[in-house]
């Protein structure tokens, strides 16, 4: 059952104010819920259409008139004005029919659409007289954050979110990096009044569980490398994100050596084919817990210098 | 020149039924980028959802075009720090 709504009191004027308070009243409190100034707030998005039903009604002095004269009841507008119009035909006045739209018997108001109060009242077509333009508005943006390990980014796949109650499958491009936001256009809260759908915007935490720092594009990582290989040259394998890579590595390589493996970094965001570059760099680690034939030989070293 | 995501502004005030000299204004307030073509002004269509919140501001709530721009600027602001609320939030509860 519809409720009466008390327009005045959704304005908060008086009844007697005037078109010119009934209109300030309006622009003010329009000023203050009007949802493209309060985004993602539905309270005030509910009361700017509670005050455009108010201003609809108040405005209009037909309208006013009517539900001035009704009132609290409003239930019985549409029996009474039958009866005055049977009156009027049998005193041979002339009456106009009027046609009342039924209530779905939803309370209060509902998103895009006038209160069952007032389509009871003026009938389902009465919003939106000459020249009143509804205002349809973008539905409600959604945020949501998505938690990823480092090496889930390093290729491109889908995932299954629910949103909203509902199963929404993305895509994840390689390369996504921590703290990024992407927009999924349409995914949001449904428009009012016809508008479009709202925006999902995801934010990717991504924990690193690799043994890489990653800085965009590239990655970075310290490798050990033992003395005699680093003096004497060698060759070593390192784990890159697409597997072993074998290096070679030069006699005489000093420690803190800084070396580039090209395309062996982390895709680049929505760059098919394209990688960043990997920078490993040697800590040459000295032997420890040294033989006596050990020392004796670096001495020897020592002295041949 | 690709016209294939550009609306021509004629066509999108008679859908919302507001004067053409509303984008034109819009246009030299700097508050929207037109395109023209053969002298006709056309929208592009990323454009569409912030021409219509203009629109929306500017005929809802009588607020002029240097009123318009003062908004937008004001809620870009905004919507910056939500979001910036929104990733500390994250960070904060990943931490947890």
């Amino acid at each position: 059952m519809a409720q009466f709504i008390d327009y005045y009191k959704v304005l908060g004027i008086d009844k007697n104010a005037s078109e010119k308070e009934v209109k300030k009243a309006y622009r003010k409190l329009a000023r203050k819920y009007h949802p493209d100034l309060n985004p993602d707030d539905k309270e005030a998005q509910r009361k700017f259409q509670q005050v455009n039903e108010a201003h609809e009604v108040l405005s209009d002095p037909e309208k006013r008139k009517k539900y001035d004269k009704y009132g609290k009841d409003w239930q019985h507008a549409e029996a009474f004005e039958q009866a005055e119009q049977q009156q009027r035909q049998q005193q041979g006045g002339f009456g106009g029919q009027r046609t009342y739209g039924g209530g779905s018997g939803f309370e209060g108001f509902s998103e895009g659409e006038f209160s069952d109060f007032f389509e009871s009242m003026f009938g389902r077509q009465a919003g939106g007289r000459g020249g009143y333009r509804r205002a349809a508005f973008r539905g409600q943006d959604y945020e949501a954050s998505l938690q990823l390990r480092l090496s889930e980014v390093y290729k491109t796949h889908k995932r299954t979110l629910t949103i909203d109650g509902k199963n929404i499958r993305i895509t994840i491009p390689a390369g996504v990096e921590h703290g990024q936001t992407i927009k999924i256009k349409g995914y949001g809260g449904p428009g009012i009044n016809g508008g479009p759908k709202g925006d999902l915007y995801i934010t990717f935490q991504i924990d690193n569980d690799t043994g890489f720092r990653r800085d965009g594009q590239h990655l970075y990582k310290t490798i050990e490398l033992d003395l005699y290989t680093a003096v004497l040259g060698g060759e070593i394998t390192v784990d890159t994100m697409d597997g072993k890579v074998k290096l070679k590595v030069p006699p005489e390589t000093q420690n803190g050596t800084q070396v580039k493996l090209k395309g062996k970094g982390f895709p680049v965001y929505k760059k098919k084919g394209q990688f960043g570059d990997l920078f490993l760099t040697y800590e040459v680690k000295i032997p420890t817990q040294l033989s006596d034939k050990e020392k004796s030989l670096f001495k020897e070293l020592a002295q041949a210098r | 020149m690709d016209r294939s995501n550009l609306i021509p502004a004629a066509k999108f005030c008679s859908h919302h039924q507001v004067e053409v000299t509303f984008i034109r204004r819009l246009q030299e307030y700097e508050l929207v980028q037109v395109v023209l073509i053969e002298e006709e002004p056309y929208l592009p269509e990323e454009e569409l959802p912030e021409v219509e919140k203009l629109m929306r501001l500017h005929y809802d709530l009588n607020i002029n075009m240097e009123g318009l721009d003062a908004v937008r600027h004001l809620l870009r602001r905004t919507e910056s720090l939500q979001r910036e609320v929104q990733r500390l939030r994250n960070q904060l509860d990943a931490l947890r």
